[in-house]
């Protein structure tokens, strides 16, 4: 395999830009810290160099990139309903989440719209896909602080909604199942009643999150005031979803944009906020978000229209020249794919707005001053996905 | 005190050999069996999942699976380690833990070494092993294994006072140092006239009880105080660069030290090994004797393990605020009540 040109000059801009970073913090006082890119609380393979005086915070960086897989570049040489088989590892948590915007675009661009039966089930499958996001959330939290019961707690209530979206999709983590103008099947029999069921575990599962970690002392006192991102801030670096809404921000693009295709408008739902902004907050947030999930589910689910699951869509899709930009309320944050068509079998560019990078772009500014276990709170309670930041 | 099972005399050189062989024999057993029960199979109920299944009868080997695993590894030693200190520093952590089972009393006669300063002699062993891990943190070469090791340091010195001070309780009340007393000060106690029961400690010192179980909680850096070996914050802390069977010591020493500290509590606190309704001056209590220790140390294990699986940790700061602002005054309080109450009644 030759290397090409490009590849050398990126090559050593890479290398120059690590050793920037470690110029810099090493020839300073204190010590440097190097968190990562092997490190349990980065799950993954964030890393963050920090700078410490003692025990405390003087600076902190976080260096993505490490898993970055081209994914906008790759997106370019496939064809329209290939792209969703790659876009799926993108949020790996929450995979029928991140397909949904793009099909949306597409949609836009090719002027399709899905039949109701569809964008109501899609719409399921997008919540769901939330839940199974979230709820590892708030057992990882707990595992970052130490307390490891509700981590297994939720990975044990986890599994029902991953068995409801295999069973509906046949993929469990990466279902691959949004189709341009619908769906790929419809539902398996029985598939509503047992999501219901799955529902009401989830719903057990926050109350016993609620118990054993928001009521715990030592929990409140590891989060409460920790990592405060005032609302300027927080707009300004331009966090989305959960963190945004933690910071009193009434901003839901479920709610206040939400994409047609997607059928919101038929459940009846609270956006919640929090005035505090700090760690705790935001796992409030997280848990009503989980709650109110839950019954956008169950509400949808007894309002599934009957018909069709696919409109009536060419074989072979062209999508006519044009642009177009769709952004739904992934799990994560706003989450959003800027699409440009030549007319082509493939998209001629795909621009990938994903909200982890941001909402981990605020750490330099939350982390000045604070101790290293907040760090790992910060980190855990601003909730990234490595392959949402990197792509 | 002359039981029928020691009534044979042995010679020192015999007696040094069965002692030995007993502290071989019992440390690594009784770490084991806490691990199992305790950390695989209890941990697995609370968190609902099954545990270790396979090696052995319900999974009951696995642990002696863990250890076989650990002597086959690989013991890397890092570049840049101070070799000796590397080597020496578990060896130290386990010595500490060795010397605290020489003065757990099993029965009226069942005790290695009967000091008449028996818990002070626990309490001063129990803190080498601060060394151990300091010398561990700093040989390693490694930021996360300094910080955890300056964490467990600052850590273990702050939570030595409130230990002491809550012991202090139960020395005034029982009148002496030695373990053995201490026992029979519980075994000849009585409450509101009634000794059926004897008055283990428990009763009158809950507040020292409670004082001593958070703070052997820090002592053995277990959650909510583990912060020396946060796997999310410092990756295991002084051990995080140890392999093979230098990392089996620490895990070992972390067990063998639950065990003991959760003896010590049972003796203080618990009765120890005597058991109302056994004349502790016959030979039976000799049999009885360790069954009831032990059975007491599991309940107090089963307190120590449940805290660790239940909290989130604290942070160091306010870990040591804790144990400032909280514990030692209150234990201070408690000796003064003590004090007060044993001249007045």
């Amino acid at each position: 395999m030759t290397v090409t040109d490009s590849q050398k000059m990126a090559y050593v801009a890479a290398q120059a830009a690590d050793a920037r970073v470690n110029l810099q913090f090493e020839t300073e006082d204190g010590m440097t810290l190097n968190m990562g890119p092997q490190h349990p609380a980065t799950h993954g393979t964030l890393r963050i160099v920090a700078q410490l005086d003692g025990e405390q915070v003087v600076r902190c960086e976080p260096i993505p990139g490490y898993m970055h897989r081209g994914y906008e570049k790759l997106c370019e040489v496939r064809t329209y309903p290939q792209v969703t088989t790659l876009i799926n590892r993108i949020d790996w948590l929450g995979s029928f989440a991140n397909e949904v915007p793009f099909i949306l675009a597409a949609e836009k661009l090719m002027d399709v719209e899905a039949p109701p039966r569809a964008q109501v089930i899609r719409t399921i499958l997008f919540e769901l896909s939330r839940l199974g996001n979230i709820s590892l959330f708030l057992g990882d939290l707990g595992i970052q602080l130490g307390g490891i019961t509700i981590g297994f707690y939720a990975f044990r209530d986890r599994e029902f909604v991953l068995n409801q979206i295999e069973a509906a999709t046949g993929g469990r983590f990466h279902p691959n199942f949004d189709r341009i103008g619908g769906l790929k099947d419809d539902l398996p029999k029985g598939w509503i009643a047992e999501t219901h069921l799955a529902m009401e575990r989830m719903r057990r599962l926050c109350d016993e999150f609620e118990e054993l970690v928001l009521g715990n002392e030592i929990f409140q006192a590891r989060t409460r005031g920790i990592g405060v991102i005032p609302t300027d801030i927080a707009t300004s670096y331009g966090m989305s979803g959960a963190n945004l809404r933690a910071t009193g921000v009434d901003w839901d693009l479920r709610r206040d944009a939400c994409p047609p295709g997607l059928s919101y408008d038929l459940a009846d739902w609270k956006v919640w906020t929090h005035p505090d902004g700090d760690s705790y907050a935001r796992t409030w947030i997280r848990l009503q978000e989980v709650r109110e999930s839950t019954h956008i589910v169950d509400q949808l689910l007894d309002s599934i229209p009957a018909g069709p699951i696919m409109a009536k869509v060419p074989r072979i899709i062209k999508v006519p020249e044009g642009e177009a930009w769709v952004a739904t309320e992934n799990p994560l944050g706003e989450m959003g794919y800027y699409v440009v068509s030549k007319g082509d079998l493939v998209p001629f560019r795909v621009k990938i707005r994903s909200a982890s990078f941001n909402n981990i772009s605020v750490v330099p500014w939350v982390t000045r001053g604070v101790f290293v276990p907040d760090v790992i709170t910060i980190l855990a309670s601003l909730y990234f996905i490595l392959g949402d930041i990197d792509r | 005190m002359s039981g029928l099972i020691f009534a044979i005399e042995l010679a020192y050189w015999q007696q040094t050999l069965i002692k030995v062989l007993v502290a071989a024999v019992l440390i690594p057993t009784t770490a084991l069996i806490l691990g199992i029960v305790f950390l695989f199979k209890m941990m697995s109920w609370m968190q609902s999942r099954m545990g270790p299944q396979e090696a052995g009868p319900r999974g009951l080997l696995q642990l002696a699976a863990d250890g076989l695993k650990f002597l086959q590894k690989e013991d890397i030693i890092p570049d840049r380690a101070d070799r000796f200190v590397f080597k020496a520093a578990p060896v130290v952590v386990l010595a500490s833990t060795f010397l605290t089972y020489v003065i757990l009393p099993a029965g009226p006669d069942l005790v290695i070494e009967n000091l008449p300063t028996g818990i002070f002699f626990a309490m001063a062993v129990s803190s080498l092993s601060v060394v151990g891990v300091l010398m561990a943190g700093w040989a390693s070469s490694n930021k996360y294994a300094l910080m955890g090791g300056l964490r467990a340091g600052g850590q273990l010195i702050a939570y030595e006072l409130p230990l002491i001070l809550a012991v202090m309780g139960v020395v005034i009340q029982a009148g002496s140092l030695s373990m053995q007393d201490i026992v029979w000060a519980q075994a000849d106690g009585s409450m509101f006239g009634f000794g059926g029961l004897g008055l283990p400690f428990v009763i009158t010192q809950v507040l020292a009880f409670f004082i001593f179980m958070a703070a052997i909680q820090a002592e053995l850096t277990q959650p909510p105080f583990d912060m020396p070996v946060a796997e999310s914050e410092v990756v295991g802390g002084f051990h995080v660069e140890y392999t093979g069977f230098r990392f089996l010591f620490f895990f070992l020493g972390e067990f063998a030290t639950a065990f003991a500290f959760a003896a010590i509590a049972a003796t203080l606190f618990l009765g120890g090994w005597w058991v109302p309704g056994v004349d502790p001056n016959s030979a039976l209590a000799n049999v009885v004797g360790p069954i009831a220790l032990f059975v007491k140390i599991m309940v107090v294990a089963f307190l120590i393990f449940w805290f660790r699986f239940t909290y989130p940790r604290f942070r160091e700061d306010q870990l040591q605020r804790f144990a400032w602002k909280y514990l030692i005054p209150l234990a201070l309080a408690n000796i003064t009540i003590t004090g007060i109450l044993v001249v007045v009644l």
